[in-house]
Formats: structure tokens, C-alpha cells, sequence
């Protein structure tokens, strides 16, 4: 199994790279090298719009689309969990690659922002190694919403409720980073590179 | 109510390649190897760790930054770096490392557009503004080079003026509390929580368990950093943390 990061500017990628150090793993900047691994990996600090620009002029933007299409599992982590969904509203209005139905909004105003931390988690959906309780690390200031229920795995609370894992047939988004979450966040991020999310 | 924890963050004064642990930032001692003490710590439970390059020296930047690569390489939580960041490039080459966050402070004081531009090509969760601040009369007083020059800056000016340049934490940093474990000032961070919407951590001073919960009960930060009573072992940080939750205080007990 071959393992893609987009890298499209600066991103956690080191950290992401470091958590799954047993499998084979590739930077993926163009069509080309995306069309050769088996699981493709969205990370992303920054702003949506910006993101979004730099996908478009790697040619990434319908290759990552057509990816997705392909059943073969993507999973966004962060920014990268957003950029799956139609549309951001930081700083503007940016269209998203729209795989996943929902918008991106800011945080509630009466919270700290960012959300920045450790946030526990209720699961909907549990699974070995993930279950309500657990802490997830955070670090956002806009937030998913999401608009099928039944695609939250689970959830958190910072002024209102927080998509934390989401899942889709062969498409997972990660809100908080799991890289960064110790051994646990590391187990989920495991777990969702074999589909055993 | 949020289920958001409040932070325990180890800090790891780095002074030629070891962690060191200087009191009101004077007579610097050895402490130990600092990987070896990252993860010492996060299997403990610290929710973050922050690592200053103590001395750095152009000719020991490289050191610093090879020690950042390896514990980016080694702990599975996020840390932050600080010490000698002066320009956006000394910000690129510590987060191309692989550091979480960059700690700036008196390069901020130089130049504040460092934090706008900082903030504006990496995004503002991984700038924080650090400061040391000391108590003269009734204000508090921004000082750079350690605590020892005074600048003009009021302490609650400067935390807004940092907010509004893009910093998306803030690390206060009581220096007349440094070292000398007498709790945190509590006054002080509680003024600056009144003028900004970012994450507080508080700097300087923890002695004991107490001091931990006097600043969370009054929700006075987000966050606490202490050095010397980890490092020395007076405290524990798992214990700290099943008294914080005892407490009442959402906190992240590792198991």
C-alpha cells in the first residue's frame, strides 16, 4: 500500500509522514504522482481560499475530485478535512472541492478562537480504539457544517456542536489532528488509512 | 460549558543542545538531555511542550533547528519554539522542522509586522506572542532580552496589539514570578482575558498544585507552562492532573 500527502505549500506533512513511518509513503504535487498511490491524504494549516488556489494551479483540484470517485480511500486532515466540503466562508466565499455536502463557517464568537487543545470527543459511531471520552487536538477557527448527521463519526463541543471525524463510504475527514493527538490520535489515523474506521 | 482541557505545558530552556533551567532567568543549570525529558513528559500527560533556544547564537541556530527535526521526529503531541526568531524565514525554517507553533518575543517588540507576516503566510494558530512582563508602581511593562530592558509598552496594550496582528495565542510570562514559585499572577493575566478572544497561557511562577488550580478556577488561562517543579520532580504531572479533575477543571488524563 502506497501512501500519498498532498503537499501544496506548507503543511503539517513532517508530523503526518512521522505518524505513519511503517508504510510507504510519497509527496504527491501533481496528477501524475496522486494517480499512483492507494491512499491519499489532504493535510493543510492556513487559509481555505489560499489552499484552494494552490490545489488549482498544481492541476490537483479535479484530480483529487476524479480520486475520491475512484473508491479508494481520501482522508482530510484539519484545512484538509474542510476543503472536502462545497464551500468556506474565511475571509469571502470560496467554492471547496465539494465531495463532501456542507459549508464551512467561523467558530462561535463567545469561545477563545482558535479552538486550540484537546477537545473530548462523543463518538456516534465507535469503533476498537475509538470511543466517547477520548481527547482529540485541535487547532481551527472555522468549523464544518455538516449537512447529513449520519456522516458524523464523532463530534465535540466549542460553542457549538464540532464535526470531529466524519466519514463518507471511502472518504474520512479529521477536524482535529490526529498526528498530534499522542498514541490514540495516531491509532485513528491508522485505523482510517486501513479502512477500519 | 466547553470540553475544551485546560493545557499543562512543560518548558524546555535549551542552552548548547541540553535543557536548562535558569531562575529569574540567572544561573543556568543543566537539567538533562531534552529528548529524553520530551518524552519523559508526554508520556506523563503534558497536553503541549514549548522549547526556547536559550542562547541562540548564529553559530548555534543550526543545533537548535537539528533538535527540533529530531523531536518532530519523536513526541506524538504538538510543541511550539521560541528563542531568536527574528525574521519569517527564522518562522519557515522552525515549522519546515516540523515545530507546531513559533514563539515570538522580543524580534515582536523590534518589529510587529513580524506577526502579520508570520500570521498572514502560515495562519495565525501557529504564531504566538510571548512576553515578559514585570509589575513597576501599578503597571505592568513589557521587557525584552530576558526581563532585562524595560520597553514602553503597557503589558495589556501590547496582548491586544498582538491579537490584532495576528497572534493566535499568547504566552504571559511573569517574570518577577519566574523561578520563584509564588503562583501566577493571577491580576495580570485575568486583564489581559478582558481584552482578547485568543488562548492564554500563563508563564511564571507555579510552585504547587494550587497554583495550577487558583488559575483555572478563575479560568485566568488556558493554558500553564512551568519548568523547574517538573523538572526537579517536586510535582508529578499526573497527579497534578487527577487534582485539577478532582478539582472540577476539564482536563486530559493519560491513562
Amino acid at each position: 500500500m502506497i501512501i500519498g500527502i498532498v503537499n501544496y505549500g506548507l503543511g503539517n506533512i513532517r508530523s503526518i509522514k512521522n505518524a505513519l513511518s511503517e508504510y510507504k509513503v510519497i509527496l504527491v504535487d501533481n496528477e501524475e504522482s496522486l494517480l499512483t498511490v492507494d491512499v491519499l491524504i489532504l493535510p493543510g494549516v492556513g487559509a481555505f481560499g489560499f489552499a484552494m488556489e494552490n490545489l488549482r494551479s498544481l492541476g490537483l483540484v479535479d484530480a483529487i475530485r476524479g480520486f475520491a470517485k475512484s473508491g479508494k480511500r481520501l482522508i482530510g486532515i484539519c484545512l484538509g478535512m474542510q476543503l472536502l466540503y462545497e464551500s468556506s466562508f474565511e475571509h469571502g466565499e470560496f467554492e471547496g472541492l465539494g465531495i463532501l455536502k456542507g459549508k464551512v463557517i467561523e467558530l462561535p464568537n463567545t469561545e477563545v478562537i482558535p479552538h486550540m487543545g484537546w477537545n473530548r470527543l462523543t463518538v456516534a459511531q465507535p469503533s476498537e480504539g475509538l470511543y466517547t471520552n477520548q481527547y482529540m487536538y485541535f487547532v481551527h477557527s472555522y468549523y464544518v457544517v455538516e449537512e447529513d448527521e449520519n456522516q458524523i463519526v464523532a463530534s465535540t463541543f466549542y460553542g457549538a456542536k464540532i464535526p470531529a471525524i466524519v466519514k463518507k463510504d471511502n472518504i474520512i475527514g479529521f477536524q482535529g489532528h490526529p498526528e498530534k493527538s499522542g498514541n490514540e490520535g495516531q491509532q485513528w489515523l491508522k485505523m482510517a488509512v486501513e479502512g477500519k474506521l | 460549558m466547553s470540553d475544551l482541557a485546560k493545557r499543562i505545558i512543560p518548558c524546555l530552556d535549551i542552552v548548547n543542545g541540553n535543557v536548562a533551567k535558569g531562575i529569574k532567568f540567572e544561573a543556568v543549570k543543566a537539567i538533562g538531555d531534552p529528548i529524553e525529558l520530551a518524552v519523559y513528559y508526554q508520556n506523563e500527560g503534558a497536553d503541549e511542550l514549548v522549547f526556547y533556544d536559550i542562547n541562540a547564537t548564529v553559530e548555534m541556530r543550526s543545533t537548535f533547528i537539528n533538535l527540533v527535526e529530531r523531536i518532530a521526529e519523536t513526541i506524538k503531541i504538538p510543541f511550539t519554539v521560541g528563542g531568536g526568531i527574528r525574521t519569517v524565514d527564522d518562522i519557515y525554517n522552525a515549522l519546515l522542522s516540523g515545530a507546531d507553533k513559533v514563539s515570538v518575543n522580543s524580534a515582536a517588540i523590534l518589529n510587529p509586522e513580524i506577526i502579520y507576516q508570520g500570521a498572514k503566510r502560515f495562519g495565525n494558530q501557529c504564531m504566538v506572542a510571548s512576553m515578559d512582563v514585570r509589575k513597576l508602581g501599578e503597571e505592568y511593562f513589557v521587557y525584552t532580552h530576558g526581563g532585562k530592558n524595560r520597553t514602553t509598552y503597557n503589558a495589556i496594550d501590547w496582548a491586544k496589539r498582538c491579537e490584532t496582528l495576528g497572534a493566535g495565542e499568547l504566552v504571559i510570562n511573569a517574570i518577577d514570578q519566574d523561578g520563584v514559585k509564588k503562583g501566577y499572577d493571577l491580576a495580570l493575566m485575568q486583564q489581559i482575558r478582558e481584552v482578547v478572544n485568543i488562548p492564554i497561557i500563563a508563564s511564571g511562577g507555579a510552585g504547587n498544585m494550587k497554583d495550577f488550580e487558583d488559575l483555572f478556577e478563575l479560568d485566568a488561562a488556558d493554558g500553564a507552562i512551568a519548568a523547574s517543579i517538573f523538572h526537579y520532580k517536586t510535582l508529578a504531572i499526573p497527579s497534578l492532573k487527577s487534582r485539577l479533575s478532582r478539582s472540577g477543571i476539564v482536563i486530559r488524563e493519560v491513562m
